[in-house]
């Protein structure tokens, strides 16, 4: 803050607590990427016994561990629906709310209610719906549901916290040049609020990729990947279990890497092509 | 704003979102209520209205324990993650001098978050376990002439999990209210005198009040609705709410189970609210 002036010894005090705090969050999960690359004999903890993929090969065994490939197959396809779905959604309903209209309030609390009701209440009572209902769940009907419960009240928050920056003099500008408000929406805002749709959607993503008490009850016969996770660790306990849990984090980095570079080829145009002010017709 | 769209657009945009949310919050939470007056025997739900499911749950000392348990959890858990991220999130938002800076440790902070939170738990059984890297090390430095026991499949290692998983829900929202504080604000009461203690203690904790409130929120809420984390790091040896349930469903309890959802539901809506009166959230965003 006070530019110039030597740091006082509160910031290294800081600092240092700052450093252990990233050491606790890293250090644990860097122990398990570190044992998955054990040796076929190693065990569940230090020491290595030898460094191999063998535990990477296991992974793809059906025999070995559960349906691993097909949970993998069927989180990655729910999740990404659920980020289609949550961006589409969450959009329009922040489109609404920079309008009045009756019962904003109510649907406001509606979605506070669906991120702090517990989600095993969530999954409970969807469980219990269908079964009352006499339908089956399963995975893409109310584990489907029970995950855009949980991802549309974050889509709907970032989208406040964009939609309370963004300048309505642009829509304006438009209108006055004679755009359709789908027009509007379409060349105008879709394009400035790009970059945090494509956040809502990383969240919508992760945040379905990994949900597990919400698909307990809903994903029914067929297991999504943490329903997978889960079982594992109460029955494995070799460090398939690990190998597991390395490639889940793999694949999560590169759908965080996947969508960073979106976010920078946007950029990048937009630099590109971006504006045109001062250049003339 | 938009002048020109006719007045039944806004509700065109947001009825698939309440949709949902009556789909798949309103209506099972409705289904619960009406489930746990429901009679059952142990294959079928019997469609009734009785209190007993109520009264079994309210009468047995088992219940209490456990809600207390999930209550302590909460409690010390809130305690842990309030002070831990207060300080991370002060050092963030006053100590790092550049937003480059600012950002980079952020993101190195909300990284792990994007590993699945099971994954996360279990990573903890090399560190903690009997052989674990913690006990080895202190062994190993004569601290300790035989193994810890208590580091894992205990209490502890719960609270220690939670504090893993939610310290940066607690990040996030008090570094946002932190970094709206008007720095004009502390300048000023930095030339009026006062120490840095006060400035942190009438300055800066008051107007990061909403931030506090908003993590508290997601912490507490999360710890008292939980059971995997009970489950995995204690070894089965402590209770949870959110387990009673899970083991009622299994033993094919639904009614039971819906009742404990009740209650529990009860619980953190009042949690919440008791909370949410000592700041408006809504102004907050």
């Amino acid at each position: 803050m006070r530019d110039g002036r030597r740091r006082p010894l509160s910031f290294y005090l800081l600092a240092g607590f700052f450093g252990l705090f990233v050491l606790f969050l890293y250090g644990p999960t860097s122990t398990i990427v570190l044992l998955s690359f054990q040796g076929p004999s190693g065990g569940l903890t230090f020491p290595m016994n030898g460094v191999s993929l063998h535990w990477f090969g296991n992974l793809f065994e059906r025999q070995m561990v559960g349906d691993f490939a097909g949970s993998l197959q069927r989180s990655m396809l729910l999740g990404i629906v659920t980020m289609l779905v949550t961006v589409a959604v969450s959009f329009a309903a922040g489109l609404a709310f920079r309008k009045r209209f009756r019962g904003a309030t109510l649907v406001f609390y509606l979605a506070i209610a669906s991120l702090i009701v517990p989600s095993i209440l969530i999954s409970l009572g969807i469980g219990l719906l269908f079964r009352v209902l006499e339908w089956d769940p399963a995975w893409y009907s109310s584990a489907f549901g029970a995950h855009l419960s949980w991802t549309l009240p974050f889509g709907l928050l970032i989208m406040f916290a964009v939609f309370n920056r963004f300048s309505p003099s642009y829509e304006e500008a438009a209108r006055d040049l004679g755009a359709s408000p789908w027009q509007t929406i379409r060349h105008v805002v879709l394009p400035i609020v790009l970059p945090s749709l494509i956040g809502v959607g990383l969240f919508g993503f992760t945040l379905s990729y990994d949900e597990f008490a919400r698909s307990l009850y809903t994903s029914g016969t067929f297991n999504t990947l943490p329903l997978e996770i889960y079982g594992m660790t109460t029955n494995v306990t070799t460090p398939v279990l690990y190998a597991l849990g390395t490639v889940t984090t793999g694949v999560s980095f590169l759908v965080i890497a996947l969508s960073l570079a979106a976010f920078v080829v946007i950029r990048r145009r937009r630099a590109r092509f971006g504006s045109d002010a001062g250049r003339g017709v | 704003m938009s002048v020109r769209s006719p007045n039944w657009v806004p509700y065109l945009q947001v009825a698939p979102l309440s949709l949902v949310f009556l789909v798949f919050l309103v209506v099972p939470i409705l289904t619960i209520v009406v489930v746990s007056f429901f009679d059952y025997d142990s294959t079928r739900l019997l469609p009734d209205f009785v209190l007993t499911n109520y009264e079994e749950l309210l009468s047995s000392s088992i219940t209490w324990r456990t809600y207390g348990q999930t209550l302590e959890f909460a409690l010390i858990t809130w305690i842990c993650t309030l002070l831990i991220g207060f300080t991370v999130a002060y050092f963030l938002a006053f100590h790092v001098r550049s937003t480059a800076w600012q950002t980079v440790l952020f993101l190195v902070c909300t990284i792990p978050f994007w590993t699945s939170n099971i994954i996360r738990m279990i990573s903890w059984i090399p560190f903690l376990g009997r052989n674990g890297v913690l006990n080895t090390a202190l062994q190993g430095a004569g601290v300790i002439d035989r193994p810890l026991e208590f580091l894992l499949f205990s209490d502890f290692a719960v609270v220690l999990a939670y504090v893993h998983l939610y310290t940066l829900f607690m990040v996030v929202p008090i570094f946002n209210s932190m970094m709206r504080i008007d720095r004009s604000l502390i300048e000023a009461a930095h030339d009026a005198g006062a120490s840095g203690r006060q400035i942190l203690w009438n300055v800066i904790i008051p107007l990061c009040k909403p931030g506090i409130a908003i993590g508290s929120i997601f912490v507490v809420t999360i710890v008292m609705g939980d059971f995997v984390t009970v489950r995995l790091m204690s070894g089965g040896q402590s209770a949870s709410v959110g387990l009673m349930m899970i083991n009622a469903m299994s033993l094919l309890q639904y009614p039971a189970a819906a009742a404990n959802a009740v209650v529990l539901l009860i619980l953190v809506l009042m949690t919440v609210a008791l909370m949410i009166r000592v700041v408006d959230i809504r102004r907050e965003l």
